[in-house]
């Protein structure tokens, strides 16, 4: 144990070194590789500036500018904004936060216990099964995944009538029922994204601990959670940003009965009923972007510790 | 704002050589006889006779439109009539699209072929697209015969089929089936009990809500009773968000569905044969009828086209095309008295007895604010 330990040390240290000693010698090339390397880049920089620049910038001037009902002049100000923060659109975004977070902190969870299942199986045929099926479930989302949830567990659904679901008090079209339907395609996502993290946990470190007497627990608490936590963090960001940007299926199984802030762009946007919205619809959008960025926020920084254990 | 920002868009995208947003109409034959450009022909009389605006409009050859259901109304027979009668093609883009998205597509392709030429909207919709100065005025030769209270008084919008809020239901699946409001709060509906859409959306739902107002001491000036009636449906378990469809209806989905007569009895019809035994009732406590207007786009790419549809809409050939869909024609009063209403489809109508009110534009305006603010309040959980 002790050998295997001083020989690793001794067979990195080495290696370390000379790299550390020749990086003023490599600079200068990398430099000039990096150059041309950016004009490469150009064509993605000018199609960001396109799909995506152009967008936001027509979002954020929307966002601002406030028409006057009467004489429909535009003019900017903070009007959209406000109106967005508040009432029925305030409850939407929270409404919003609350089934995303719900749904992707339990879909990291099974995520999780799945994928190291998988893992640690010896069934490689299974470990293949379940990554493949996982890719497929994942982007199985919108009007068909709605439908088929309103054919099997709706209110005249098959399971719901075969089990008698009605008398127990079994509701499809409320927020637990959008959480579970979330869950058909978060679990898969998490899976895929946390299977190469718990790859990365090398058996060593298991059988190390286990052989300076720390138990099951006690690994798991100290080493392979701490280990895993920021891929953990970047699936739970992933699955937050799935699950708040999603429409189609919310849309299609519980129209306005659960208050989600995608539904209310959508009824602002284009609808039969509100006149002058647009505008507000953009606020909201900008909202959107607000909640996403500050996630993101949070991951970012633990990103670059992941990279050190798991690269 | 939207012109800028499509411009730019235009100008980047071009810059690209990717692709040339939509190109502009080629607007070189659209002199009338008269000499008036079609574009500002304010009635038939302006292209020299109804003759001479069939000619113009088959120049044209196309009508673009949007947001218009084959199997709403009947749009279907009526699209395909004027086909018929004049061999000018409809292209209807979107079909399920809302009055929203039809202004949308005014204002964002100004000027290119893609525009549509006539629009079908909401009466509040044609009101402020015409404020925003979007609608070209045009009299069809019926023009004098519409009610003054469903016109605007420069023809830049008119109303044009209508119908009132009733209560579908399947009786094959429901044992007893509802006729008034208040039957909907009976506990034998659970989980039954479906609107037509998301009522801050969908027209259709707006008016359920209305008419449940209504029915429970509401007015016109005071929607709030019908947003607590859905919020106690809701709590009892009766009211299901499922939002109703042709699909939803024949499955069984939403066996009981408030909606427009005109829709709910055209299921029975489609739907006869299929398992489904769809009845209609025109709720006596709540009573709410609603039209929706015509107007035609002031820029429309097909400018004879979209006055030659409108004549064919309001001839009475096209009135009782509507009328054959269970809708009710803005016309109907005065076809009745000339004898040009097709009395069989008229009897077939849900019957209603008195004269339907209407909410004013000012009415409408609060009561979409408080319905804005409190319905998903209500119907949460």
């Amino acid at each position: 144990m002790t050998t295997d330990m001083t020989s690793r040390t001794a067979a990195a240290s080495p290696a370390a070194a000379p790299a550390a000693s020749a990086a003023p010698a490599v600079r200068t090339g990398r430099r000039r590789a990096r150059r041309s390397g950016a004009l490469a880049v150009v064509p993605l920089l000018l199609f960001t500036a396109i799909a995506f620049g152009l967008p936001a910038a027509a979002m954020l001037d929307g966002a601002f500018s406030v028409r006057d009902p009467a004489s429909g002049t535009a003019s900017y100000g903070l009007g959209n904004l406000t109106a967005s923060l508040q009432g029925a659109y305030l409850t939407a975004l929270v409404g919003s936060v609350e089934l995303s977070a719900t749904s992707a902190v339990l879909a990291a969870l099974l995520g999780l216990l799945l994928a190291q299942a998988i893992v640690t199986s010896p069934l490689r045929g299974l470990r293949e099964a379940v990554l493949t099926a996982s890719g497929v479930l994942a982007n199985f989302g919108g009007v068909p995944l709605a439908f088929a949830f309103v054919a099997t567990l709706g209110n005249s659904g098959v399971l719901t009538r075969e089990l008698g679901l009605t008398d127990t008090g079994w509701n499809l079209y409320s927020f637990w029922g959008l959480v579970l339907v979330y869950l058909y395609f978060l679990v898969p996502l998490m899976v895929l994204t946390i299977t190469p993290a718990l790859d990365g946990l090398r058996t060593q470190w298991r059988e190390a601990a286990q052989n300076n007497g720390a138990t099951h627990r006690q690994y798991w608490q100290h080493v392979a959670l701490p280990v895993l936590a920021p891929s953990l963090l970047g699936g739970l960001v992933l699955l937050f940003g799935s699950a708040f940007a999603a429409y189609a299926t919310a849309a299609a199984m519980v129209g306005s009965s659960v208050p989600l802030v995608t539904l209310q762009i959508a009824d602002a946007i284009s609808g039969n009923v509100l006149i002058g919205q647009e505008n507000v619809a953009l606020a909201l959008s900008l909202d959107m972007v607000l909640v996403a960025g500050l996630v993101m926020a949070v991951y970012l920084p633990l990103q670059r510790r992941s990279a050190r254990w798991l690269a | 704002m939207p012109r800028n920002a499509a411009l730019a868009g235009c100008l980047a995208v071009v810059a690209l050589a990717l692709t040339a947003c939509g190109a502009a109409p080629e607007k070189a034959d659209n002199k009338t006889a008269t000499g008036k450009d079609a574009a500002t022909a304010t009635s038939a009389a302006d292209f020299g006779g109804m003759d001479a605006l069939v000619e113009a409009a088959k120049k044209e050859g196309v009508l673009h439109a949007m947001a218009l259901p084959r199997d709403w109304a009947n749009y279907g027979a009526v699209i395909d009539g004027f086909t018929e009668k004049y061999g000018i093609k409809v292209e209807v883009e979107n079909p399920d699209g809302s009055s929203q998205d039809e202004i949308n597509a005014v204002t964002s392709r100004r000027g290119q072929d893609r525009a549509p030429d006539v629009l079908d909207l909401g009466t509040s919709f044609a009101v402020s697209g015409a404020q925003q100065g979007l609608f070209a005025p045009y009299k069809v030769a019926a023009y004098g015969d519409i009610p003054s209270a469903q016109r605007d008084d420069q023809a830049r919008w008119y109303n044009d089929y209508g119908g009132y809020i009733s209560i579908g239901c399947d009786a094959s699946r429901v044992k007893n089936c509802p006729t008034s409001f208040k039957d909907l709060l009976k506990p034998e509906y659970k989980g039954q009990v479906a609107l037509n859409g998301n009522p801050t959306k969908s027209g259709s739902a707006f008016g359920g809500v209305y008419a449940a107002a209504l029915a429970n001491g509401g007015s016109l000036d005071d929607i709030q009773p019908g947003i607590d009636f859905f919020g106690q449906l809701k709590k009892n378990g009766n009211y299901t968000p499922v939002e109703s469809t042709p699909a939803t209806v024949e499955k069984g989905e939403t066996p009981i569905s408030i909606d427009w007569d005109y829709l709910n009895a055209g299921y029975a019809d489609q739907f006869k044969g299929k398992g489904v035994d769809w009845k209609v009732a025109v709720p006596e406590d709540g009573k709410y009828a609603q039209f929706y207007a015509q107007a035609i786009n002031k820029d429309a790419p097909h400018p004879a086209a979209a006055r030659l549809w409108q004549e064919w809409l309001y001839s009475p050939e096209g009135q009782n095309l509507w009328l054959k869909g269970y809708a009710r024609p803005v016309l109907m009063s005065t076809m009745e008295g000339a004898g040009t209403l097709d009395k069989a489809a008229a009897a077939r109508l849900p019957q209603v007895s008195g004269t339907p009110t209407f909410p004013t534009e000012a009415q409408q305006t609060a009561a979409k604010g408080v319905l804005a603010q409190s319905w998903g309040k209500a119907v949460a959980g």
